[in-house]
């Protein structure tokens, strides 16, 4: 008996039954659905997150000052310009693009009409591609402009549309900052908070000579922010700018720094490791629901061996060996399961169209591989006891029955 | 094309054994101990080839038992079962199948066809389980159906067919394969006085024809139709004869 005409017996007994078909197989559409969904919701905040941090400046490293510890036996040293100075060095640092010191400070900034709470950024041009930052009107402030101490000025959006209106473009007007006349010369795009330290919409960028001038004084920076030259080079700049400091800072033991390192690469790979655990969860609270619809399985082909008694006990009279029967029943139950499975799929796939506040859900091409080798083997290993039942009734008993 | 009695006596068979049954000191006993039942005690029978046999016995007097033994579907507790001079005993699972394919055809008081499942299909099953071709499988059930007279009953389902329609479906199922052997239980037993009539005359035409025939029965005029009864009592066998 060839295996064309187990599957044609299968099917015919399938759509005999049609609605406890579709009911038993619900069971594995809901539980690889759950399966498929779950998985491409953890990828797809996965990637969103991977989105945002990019955004961040994917090959900045941001050094700030730290207090460090009692055991270190000394208050540390504070950013300097001296410290950039050394990090721009290509000999000592050959992995670094651009270094930029950078100064912050809470302010009022005054339009006349309005007023708004922001902080200054005062730096030097390569702090834009260093921190991510887009131009959106105008333009940036150069090196002529650092030299000089102008006291020019872009605008995130935040600050724009508190002083001057929701798109209005105050480029050419002038502000007062904490008391101090700066000329706007730009505004910045709006980066939706991109998840970092500081909101950036609320950002005033200024020479850092600018600043230094007339608001914080030509002493210590806030921070330096470091770009390395390729996205690979990362973990090569991270080294050197730690090797430097720590030579210029007199550090021997990388527990007493007196700065801190913090890149997005740090970030991404621990909010990577964190979601990763979190998928893994709502997987695995997916392939209960799988377990309980092949159990499902189990208990409408077991219903359906008492039920087909008497007909299994003529197919015998009628010489159908053993493995005809356990054939027939368990190929019943492997496509119940794989037909489940595909239309899982498919209902799991359209669930992931559905966008989700700001991130899609990402299918996983191995979760869909996974997820129906998975439903093959729930109709093997579920089908099989039924169908071993059903292939070793005696035929005498399975005629008597009525 | 292929008919299932195209071949003659004893269709489909070259072993030269005379005797289709042969059947020496069959004991069948269920339980054990005090609550045993002896259902057949010692019973020898023997059936040639092209023999019509009835057996008949009042209901519980061991002829079902019998049947069951014959068409390897039970088995005895001692004796020995030569069918076509092959000792059944000596047959696992699958060979008995393979047996029951092609050596018996059953007929069941209860017809006993596949629900759901059309005249045609039905007939063509103990040939699915043969292994026959697609289309040679077709055609010798359609010869099969031709031959009960039901050709153009095909397409329908148990339900759509009277009860004497569907023991003929049943007879052609049971010929399909050209067994060396057709056994009927009880054929007649759930049919009126016509279909009855219509079925025991296809009996007739197939024995005429050469077919080895072991009928159960309770009713004597059934009984009279075969060429030889025997009778069951209380587990034993007793030869009765030529009839009338």
């Amino acid at each position: 008996m060839s295996l064309v005409e187990i599957v044609r017996f299968a099917l015919r007994g399938l759509w005999a039954n049609r609605l406890r078909s579709l009911l038993t197989m619900l069971g594995i559409i809901i539980g690889i659905a759950a399966v498929i969904l779950l998985t491409a919701l953890g990828n797809g905040a996965s990637q969103y997150i991977q989105s945002q941090i990019a955004g961040l400046g994917a090959n900045s490293i941001t050094v700030l000052p730290r207090q460090p510890p009692q055991s270190a036996g000394t208050d540390g040293r504070p950013l300097t310009t001296a410290d950039v100075d050394a990090l721009s060095d290509p000999q000592g640092a050959p992995d670094i693009a651009s270094v930029s010191g950078v100064v912050t400070s809470s302010v009022t900034v005054d339009a006349g009409r309005a007023s708004s709470g922001a902080t200054i950024v005062g730096s030097t041009p390569s702090y834009f591609p260093g921190a991510n930052v887009q131009i959106a009107t105008g333009r940036a402030y150069t090196e002529a402009d650092v030299a000089a101490g102008r006291k020019v000025a872009l605008l995130g959006a935040t600050v724009v549309e508190d002083l001057f209106g929701v798109g209005a473009d105050p480029v050419g007007r002038t502000v007062l900052v904490n008391g101090v006349p700066f000329d706007v010369i730009g505004t910045l795009v709006p980066s939706g908070n991109g998840g970092g330290l500081s909101n950036p919409d609320e950002n005033v960028l200024t020479p850092l000579t600018a600043v230094q001038g007339s608001l914080t004084g030509f002493g210590d920076l806030s921070q330096i922010v470091v770009q390395a030259r390729s996205t690979e080079g990362q973990a090569a700049a991270e080294t050197e700018v730690n090797s430097i400091l720590d030579r210029r800072h007199g550090i021997d033991n990388a527990d007493d720094r007196d700065y801190q390192v913090i890149s997005a690469r740090q970030l991404a790979d621990v909010l990577d490791q964190t979601l990763g655990a979190f998928t893994l969860l709502l997987a695995a609270i997916a392939a209960i629901s799988l377990v309980v619809g092949g159990i499902g399985i189990t208990n409408i082909m077991l219903v359906s061996v008492t039920e087909r008694t008497r007909e299994i006990g003529i197919r015998k009279a009628l010489g159908a060996p053993p493995s005809a029967i356990l054939g027939q029943f368990l190929v019943e139950s492997i496509i119940l399961s794989l037909v489940g499975g595909a239309i899982g799929v498919a209902v799991g796939y359209a669930g992931t169209l559905v966008p989700l506040g700001d991130f899609r859900p990402v299918v996983l091409p191995s979760a869909v591989v996974a997820a129906v080798a998975v439903s093959a083997a729930i109709g093997i290993f579920f089908g099989a006891y039924p169908a071993r039942r059903a292939a070793r009734l005696r035929p005498i008993d399975a005629l008597r029955r009525e | 094309m292929t008919s299932p009695d195209e071949s003659g006596p004893g269709a489909g068979q070259t072993l030269a054994v005379e005797h289709v049954i042969d059947v020496r000191g069959l004991s069948k006993v269920y339980g054990e101990g005090d609550t045993a039942v002896h259902a057949l005690r010692d019973v020898d029978l023997t059936v040639r080839r092209g023999e019509y046999v009835a057996v008949i016995g009042q209901s519980g007097s061991g002829k079902s038992t019998l049947l069951n033994m014959l068409g390897c579907l039970d088995a005895p507790s001692s004796g020995r079962y030569l069918l076509e001079g092959l000792d059944v005993a000596y047959l696992d699972e699958r060979q008995q199948a393979v047996l029951r394919n092609r050596q018996i055809g059953f007929i069941f008081q209860a017809f006993n066809l596949i629900p759901r499942t059309n005249a045609l299909a039905q007939v063509e099953l103990p040939l699915v389980y043969a292994g026959v071709g697609r289309r040679v499988r077709r055609e010798r059930a359609e010869a099969a159906l031709a031959l009960v007279g039901l050709s153009e009953r095909a397409d329908h389902r148990p339900n759509q067919l009277s009860g004497g329609q569907q023991q003929r479906v049943a007879v052609a199922r049971a010929l399909v394969t050209g067994p060396a052997l057709l056994l009927a239980d009880e054929p007649t037993g759930n049919l009126d006085s016509t279909s009855t009539g219509d079925v025991l005359a296809l009996f007739d035409r197939l024995h005429a024809a050469g077919r080895t025939i072991v009928l159960i029965t309770h009713d004597d005029e059934v009984a009279a139709r075969a060429e030889r009864v025997v009778v069951v009592t209380d587990g034993r066998l007793h030869e009765v004869g030529v009839p009338g």
